[in-house]
């Protein structure tokens, strides 16, 4: 009997070990992204994400130029992805076929499930050059002649920079927002939706005016996921962006994010400085990224919360 | 007055009508880029399919050459990484869903984790660097196992809590009322009640492996060669991919969309043999 | 096997004794007339062959053992089974003489004079007043004082003004189960409905708010034509002038609640309402 508790608490406690590792891998993540940056920290200070020098050759380093390319492109990626996906949700659990719903369920799933880099060549090799010869020229003529943000299309027509990988993002990202999109739209009662049908309410004022309030925290959350996904993918955005290190105005121009910055230099950096200030860039990712799928996470589990107390 | 004809009523069945309409496209985009990407796969990668793929190693520009090397590689990597993802995963699943129930580590290593399983594989790669590849001073295949491990791991963790908690309670109570301790009534009841499931998210954490470039590219690098030397820099489908399709020689071109639809063809293979085995949601 | 349906108008409308009301709604046209009305989930039948009248002004009462077709029969009133691919109606249901299931029937607008209240209460996600604002603005657009009027004549209709008055910007989540559920029947109200569905109002309600919604469907019946769904026999007794005993999908029998409740002219009605039933 003894060496059974004993057994029993022998197991728990390997379990629990195990659980503990995985929170212990994150810490050691933080640790060591830390420690790796520090050097880079010291030299350039609190200012390194907010300096746009990026100089291998005179060993000067800071994370502006990337800061802003991760920034702009999921910015771009999100604009895109969110009304598409809530478009793509809406069909899923309002007006699709029965039998259709399963089969364009899973469909959307794999598309989350095809590795990033396949959606990286396919925006180099076939995107990029439609995107050149049809799109560009278009926006150019037409959202370039506005004021203010007319420059933001302006530039040179070649299908590679901030605007392209913005928007190959996009296509990566839809996936994952709609299919979270789908599951919380799948949570609200039917009969609350009866109820709103019973007024006269035609679909779209139903999802509109009911479901989406209704699930508004789940659908913030899923939008911060594929945020999340965003800040942090590489091979996507690395294909296309052009890889320069610059800032300018225009969203036509090559540029370079946190991530892919990371896949071009990492392992051919120079100096230390250069990969301490690389590995700080990685920190930097790190840390925005965890923020923002904490938030997601926070969110999505106060939907399912809210959930459980009314059932 | 009837309803039917009022400028309101008209005005909310346009809007309806319109919104539908703009939902059903977005559908239709959605499939539309599903159908573009693997049509340009088949399309461009049929093409360069051949026996030689999968025989010869990674030629030189403008010679001929396969990619032997860098599927083996790559093979050798996710098998390796599986071998260390699943042990860990499934116990820290255990833990969750067994022993989870108190105590502030279970609730933490569950956010954690859901956090750790759409972090940025890029910096995991950082990370096996800073930690490993720094400090022995080369790139090697077993860095690059370590660092898919890591991207291994929370996949595992989280389908194996799920699957646990779809086993019902009173099987548990079933074994513990037959005196059996709760180490045996895990192992040898609950998981094996669950094994389908916990399958299920050992093939999930190989396919979402599989496919990841960005963590390998600091830590395994490549190898032109043939080499089954996991402490020395090895060869991968998808860094192969990355560098010949980022050259500007053709035929590398061609091999990167050879090896672009044997990963995605069985990333997805992968993808649904998971969901036909296991129908229940994940 | 045909329904042993028993249609509403045999000899004992003749025998009425006072009760007003009845006598004078007899002479008019029914407000709704059900004729050979089958309902299929699927290839499942779950109505066969209902004749039905309801009439203008009056309460009634749909009785019977889980499952015998008491909601679904409700459901085709405001053809709410629509929402749901494979579930059809055939026959006739016959709204001031149209038949709501004929395929031209916008069912928005057939919503909007046939309203409906749920078993469960169900505010939407807003405020107390939008959750009121929100059904009237599909049809009428007014100003924002003559919402405010109608925002507070539907509260009053559904004796919940009292109660809400200083706070209708907080969520209507934030009421009682039982001021939930009046809400919900002002939603309905205000929207001006000819007829209303009552589904179950109660089920989910403490006895307290449970006597608080019988009251009101007791006042609302001057002005709308009410049918109400409930597993309570009691209720249907103290709330409806007419009651309809269904069984497996059939009308099993129909007429004068203190007559059903009283002396009813069917065995199985009769071991049903006495509890002697299965």
């Amino acid at each position: 009997m003894r060496a059974q508790r004993f057994q029993d608490a022998l197991f728990h406690q390997l379990t629990r070990f195990f659980a503990f590792l995985v929170l212990a891998i994150l810490v050691a993540i933080l640790a060591s992204l830390f420690y790796g940056a520090l050097p880079a920290l010291k030299e350039f200070g609190a200012g390194f994400p907010f300096s746009a020098d990026w100089n291998p050759v005179l060993d000067k380093f800071g994370g502006l130029i990337s800061v802003y390319g991760t920034l702009s492109t999921s910015l771009i990626a999100l604009l895109v992805a969110v009304p598409v996906s809530f478009g793509i949700a809406l069909f899923l659990t309002e007006l699709c076929p029965p039998a259709l719903r399963a089969p364009l369920g899973v469909a959307v799933e794999l598309l989350a499930a095809v590795p990033s880099i396949i959606y990286g060549m396919w925006g180099l090799f076939v995107f990029a050059p439609l995107f050149a010869d049809y799109i560009q020229p278009l926006l150019s003529g037409t959202l370039g002649q506005l004021p203010f943000v007319g420059v933001l299309f302006q530039g040179p027509q070649n299908g590679i920079g901030i605007l392209s990988a913005g928007l190959i993002l996009a296509v990566m990202v839809i996936p994952f927002i709609a299919s979270v999109m789908r599951d919380v739209f799948e949570v609200v009662p039917g009969i609350l939706k009866e109820s709103a049908y019973g007024l006269g309410a035609t679909t779209w004022e139903v999802v509109w005016n009911v479901v989406l309030p209704y699930t508004r925290v789940g659908v913030i959350g899923g939008v911060m996921l594929g945020l999340g996904r965003a800040l942090g993918e590489t091979m996507a955005v690395t294909f296309v962006i052009g890889n320069a290190h610059r800032i300018s105005p225009s969203l036509y121009e090559a540029g370079n994010s946190i991530a892919s910055t990371l896949a071009n230099e990492f392992a051919e950096a120079s100096s230390d400085l250069h990969v301490a200030s690389l590995i700080a860039l990685g920190l930097i990712l790190f840390f925005v990224t965890f923020v923002v799928l904490a938030i997601s996470k926070i969110l999505l589990m106060r939907l399912q919360r809210s959930e459980g107390e009314k059932t | 007055m009837a309803l039917e004809t009022t400028a309101l009523y008209r005005k909310r069945v346009r809007t309806n009508r319109l919104a539908l309409v703009l939902s059903i496209l977005a559908m239709v985009i959605g499939m539309g880029f599903l159908a573009w990407i693997l049509a340009v796969l088949l399309y461009k990668g049929f093409g360069a399919l051949s026996l030689t793929l999968f025989t010869a190693s990674t030629p030189a520009p403008g010679s001929e050459g396969g990619l032997a090397n860098a599927i083996l590689g790559s093979a050798a990597m996710v098998g390796v990484a599986t071998f260390i993802a699943t042990p860990i995963g499934i116990l820290a699943g255990v833990y969750l869903s067994e022993f989870g129930r108190r105590g502030w580590l279970a609730p933490t290593t569950r956010f954690i984790n859901d956090i750790l399983l759409s972090a940025p594989s890029i910096v995991i790669g950082v990370f096996i660097y800073a930690v490993y590849v720094a400090q022995v001073q080369h790139f090697s295949g077993w860095a690059g196992s370590l660092a898919l491990a890591l991207i291994a791991i929370p996949v595992v963790v989280r389908t194996t809590e799920n699957m646990l908690n779809l086993v019902p309670a009173s099987l548990r109570e079933a074994a513990s009322a037959l005196g059996a301790p709760r180490w045996k009534v895990v192992l040898s009841v609950v998981l094996r009640a669950a094994k389908a499931g916990v399958l299920t998210g050992i093939l999930l954490a190989i396919a979402r492996v599989s496919g990841e470039t960005a963590p390998l590219l600091f830590t395994a690098l490549n190898n032109q060669f043939m080499s089954l030397d996991l402490n020395g820099p090895m060869a991968n489908l998808p860094v192969v991919i990355f560098q010949y399709a980022m050259s500007p020689y053709e035929n590398w071109n061609s091999l990167a969309w050879g090896g672009a639809i044997i990963i995605t063809f069985g990333v997805l293979c992968l993808n649904i043999l998971v969901r036909t085995l296991f129908r229940k949601k994940i | 096997m045909q329904s042993p349906t028993v249609t509403t108008r045999d000899m004992s409308f003749s025998q009425l004794r006072g009760e007003p009301a009845a006598v004078a709604a007899q002479g008019a046209e029914p407000k709704i007339k059900i004729r050979n009305l089958d309902f299929f989930y699927g290839s499942f039948q779950g109505l066969k062959h209902i004749n039905l009248d309801i009439h203008e002004g009056m309460v009634t009462a749909f009785i019977g053992p889980s499952g015998c077709g008491k909601s679904t029969l409700l459901r085709t009133l405001n053809r709410m089974y629509d929402l749901y691919p494979g579930q059809r109606a055939t026959g006739e249901i016959l709204l001031n003489g149209r038949n709501v299931l004929d395929e031209g029937q916008d069912v928005n607008a057939l919503r909007a004079k046939v309203g409906m209240v749920f078993q469960k209460p169900t505010p939407f996600p807003m405020s107390i007043y939008e959750n009121i604002a929100f059904g009237v603005r599909l049809y009428e657009s007014l100003s924002r004082a003559d919402m405010d009027n109608r925002v507070e004549w539907a509260l009053r209709k559904a004796a919940l003004w009292d109660e809400v008055k200083g706070k209708l910007n907080q969520s209507g989540l934030s009421l009682s189960g039982g001021q939930q559920q009046r809400l919900c029947i002002a939603r309905g109200v205000a929207v001006k409905p000819e007829v209303l569905l009552l589904d179950e109002p109660t089920s989910a309600l403490d006895p307290i708010s449970t006597a608080k919604v019988e009251e009101l469907v007791h006042e609302l019946k001057s002005e709308y034509t009410i049918a109400i769904v409930t597993h309570n026999m009691q209720q249907a007794a103290r709330v409806s002038d007419y009651t309809a005993y269904m069984y497996l999908g059939e009308l099993v029998e129909f007429g004068l609640t203190d007559e059903i409740f009283i002396k009813p002219k069917r065995k199985e009605t009769e071991d049903y309402i006495t509890g002697r039933f299965g």
